[in-house]
């Protein structure tokens, strides 16, 4: 199994997420992350969606992706050159000064924010590709994650 | 402009896609639409009296004709009754429109009474489907149907129509083009594709061509008839198949799969080049698949990309129509011999014949083969229920032509037979037109002999009556310890139930029952006879079984044969 960032042009249409969300659930295909949002045609979406496959299934997930009247175009972005990034944000424990302090110092070495304070808890915000994420979320860990949330990544073909 | 209700703009829109026929049932959500189509007379409404047989006429009318069916149901639990019918469309890719009322605008997501989220429940048994909002839209969401459920890989396609909706006025104008940017469907195969297919006949000595359905949806069968003949290549049908190539054919080796002929299955699996035409590698025709056509170079021509390599590596496969791909491949294909590989097969032909016990007992495939004998000169049709029935009229009947034989395949939906027959005798009225049942399926959608008795549509069936769910108890004798788990549907006391005689007749049939072997034929001719519908109830040895047949999961090399 791999990771695959698919790039999916549909209809901005009522119901086209179901229609894609229950194509993968009903043929048992795994959907990593997926976000969806209007593209600068407001009658069209992207859905940037990363799907844990082998290279048989994906496939035939963009087959059958295809197949939906409401998809204008499938795109796999994992071979090429593209930009993915992710929004998250992360609420940290930080009931004492130290604690505060040392957080503060993450999140400035790697570009974060702090973008809600309270007392006993900080949230951080970033965004960025996975590595990136993901670092920051290690480094966090020792301080006690209280809550996360993602935006799953979104994804761009880079200009040739 | 003058304006239309919504009910008339969807009748005016069927008229404008030659829609002569709709099988339906009435309801609260529908009634404005029903109250329009009452009188019409160039649009006319068929009482089914269960909307699963409304799903399944609309089905056989158009796999016997070719036409988009058409039928409509209340909201709700009408909807929902079509749900089977839908899915049985949706898996052999038949043209279909469902129409559905839904209710009120206003109250659509309130659990209305009635009310039912249809586009969300056949989202995943539907090519598309439509929630109406807006009557403006309609005119263009029907158009958009009807070229969605006929063209490309054909299939049902479900528009949802609240009631309020259809009361709604607008002016009516249909739309001439459809405008669907996320639906093209390639029709032309690729050249280079179909020349490495005329190379690879070249290079290979024993071909094989396995045809599925997409033959009789492209209607590619006299290309498909004349490519087997030049190239010299025998032809195996797949269920939905049957009749895309002269079964009375010397290269016809039949059906191959689970109850295939053990000679196409046997050739199948000593191929060196398999060529698929609209067919899918399903799993009742593959067997285990890693051991299927073990040798073969793999061609797969289908119009459905998502179908090829999905099941089976394909080596050279052509997205396109079937016929437009023959007919560029019967420019380069040369006429072949294959002499050893054609003595191989009829050496099969002759050692493993399909066959039976030939005595003086009535068995159900000797009532198939005295109907093949007596009809085979007539134009007839024959829908089946599912089962070993289904079987039985698929390997002892032969097939001369396209869209006369309808029966489900994909799904295997029992009581598809009976409306299907009915909706294919209303939209070929000239055809002889039976159903070959089983007296379990029969009673699944037994009350459409309504239908047929008051519209007078001389459907005939053939009940091969054996008092089991038959194919199932074949799989419990074989696999199950004889372990007969609710599949004994006649017993002491329950002998005749029902008196499938008596049941014709209290519906205004006619019944006719045959328990000896000696009254087969008789009991056929006065079926053919009868001006309107009736039931033949066979009463036929209970443990007949279906052979030969290959055991789920295992390789169709290894076929049970019976008698053998």
């Amino acid at each position: 199994m791999q990771k695959f960032v698919l790039s999916v042009l549909v209809e901005n249409k009522f119901g086209v997420l179901t229609r894609v969300a229950g194509l993968f659930s009903a043929r048992g295909y795994n959907i990593g992350s997926l976000a969806v949002g209007e593209t600068e045609d407001p009658g069209i979406s992207r859905m940037t969606i990363v799907v844990e496959a082998d290279e048989k299934i994906l496939e035939q997930i963009k087959k059958q992706l295809n197949k939906l009247i409401d998809v204008l175009r499938v795109q796999d972005l994992t071979g090429g050159e593209h930009v993915g990034r992710e929004l998250i944000l992360i609420k940290v424990k930080a009931e004492d000064i130290k604690a505060r302090e040392k957080i503060v110092q993450v999140v400035d070495s790697t570009g974060g924010e702090i973008v809600d304070i309270g007392k006993k808890a900080l949230t951080v915000e970033e965004s960025g590709d996975e590595h990136r994420i993901r670092a920051l979320i290690e480094l966090l860990r020792p301080y006690g994650i209280l809550e996360i949330v993602r935006t799953g990544k979104i994804a761009m073909q880079s200009e040739a | 402009m003058a304006k239309l209700t919504g009910a008339e703009i969807l009748i005016r829109s069927l008229k404008e896609e030659g829609v002569t026929h709709v099988f339906g049932y009435p309801g609260g959500a529908i009634i404005p639409l029903t109250d329009k189509l009452y009188g019409e007379k160039s649009l006319i409404f068929h009482l089914t009296r269960h909307e699963q047989g409304a799903a399944h006429a609309a089905d056989g009318y158009a796999r016997a004709t070719g036409k988009t069916g058409v039928c409509i149901a209340t909201s709700g639990p009408g909807a929902t009754n079509l749900v089977t019918g839908i899915a049985t469309a949706h898996m052999d890719s038949i043209p279909m429109v469902a129409i559905t009322g839904q209710v009120k605008s206003a109250l659509i997501g309130n659990d209305a009474f009635q009310e039912a989220d249809m586009v969300g429940i056949t989202r995943p048994i539907t090519k598309h489907n439509y929630l109406v909002k807006d009557v403006r839209d309609l005119a263009r969401v029907v158009k958009e149907a009807f070229h969605i459920a006929s063209t490309g890989r054909p299939g049902p396609v479900l528009i949802d129509l609240p009631v309020d909706v259809q009361l709604q006025e607008a002016e009516f104008k249909y739309p001439k083009t459809v405008a669907l940017k996320g639906y093209k469907p390639t029709y032309k195969g690729h050249i280079g594709q179909i020349k490495k297919i005329a190379k690879a006949i070249q290079k290979s000595k024993r071909p094989v061509i396995y045809a599925g359905g997409g033959i009789i949806h492209s209607g590619a069968d006299k290309e498909l008839a004349r490519f087997a003949r030049k190239a010299n290549i025998p032809v195996t049908m797949t269920l939905m198949g049957l009749g895309g190539f002269p079964g009375d054919d010397p290269l016809s080796l039949g059906m191959l799969g689970m109850h295939g002929t053990a000679y196409a299955n046997h050739a199948v699996q000593a191929s060196d080049l398999l060529i698929a035409i609209g067919a899918r590698f399903d799993d009742r025709v593959t067997g285990r698949v890693d051991a299927f056509a073990p040798d073969a170079v793999v061609v797969h021509v289908d119009i459905d990309p998502a179908s090829v390599s999905k099941n089976v590596r394909v080596d050279i496969p052509v997205i396109g129509d079937a016929t437009e791909i023959l007919k560029e491949l019967n420019k380069l294909v040369k006429k072949g011999d294959y002499i050893e590989w054609h003595e191989m097969i009829a050496g099969w032909k002759r050692e493993l014949p399909l066959k039976y016990q030939e005595d003086d007992r009535l068995r159900p495939q000797y009532v198939v083969e005295q109907l093949y004998e007596l009809t085979k000169d007539k134009d007839v049709i024959i829908a089946t229920e599912v089962g070993q029935n289904q079987m039985w009229a698929a390997q002892h009947f032969t097939y001369t032509r396209p869209r006369t034989w309808l029966s489900s395949g994909g799904l295997g939906t029992m009581g598809y037979g009976l409306p299907a027959a009915i909706g294919a005798q209303i939209g070929k009225p000239d055809s002889i037109v039976f159903d070959i049942a089983g007296d379990g399926s029969i009673q699944m959608n037994i009350q459409e002999l309504a239908l047929a008795v008051m519209e007078k549509i001389p459907v005939k069936i053939i009940i091969l009556n054996n008092g089991y769910l038959g194919m199932v108890r074949q799989w419990q004798e074989l696999f199950y310890d004889k372990r007969y788990a609710f599949t004994v549907l006649s017993e002491d006391n329950c002998t005749m139930c029902p008196d499938f005689v008596k049941l014709a007749e209290s519906y205004g049939a006619k019944g006719i029952r045959v328990n000896k072997k000696a009254d087969v034929k008789k009991a056929l001719k006065a079926a053919l006879k009868e001006q309107g519908p009736v039931i033949v109830d066979f009463i036929v040895e209970r443990e007949e079984n279906v052979f030969p047949m290959v055991p789920a999961g295992e390789s169709i090399s290894n076929m049970l044969h019976g008698l053998a």
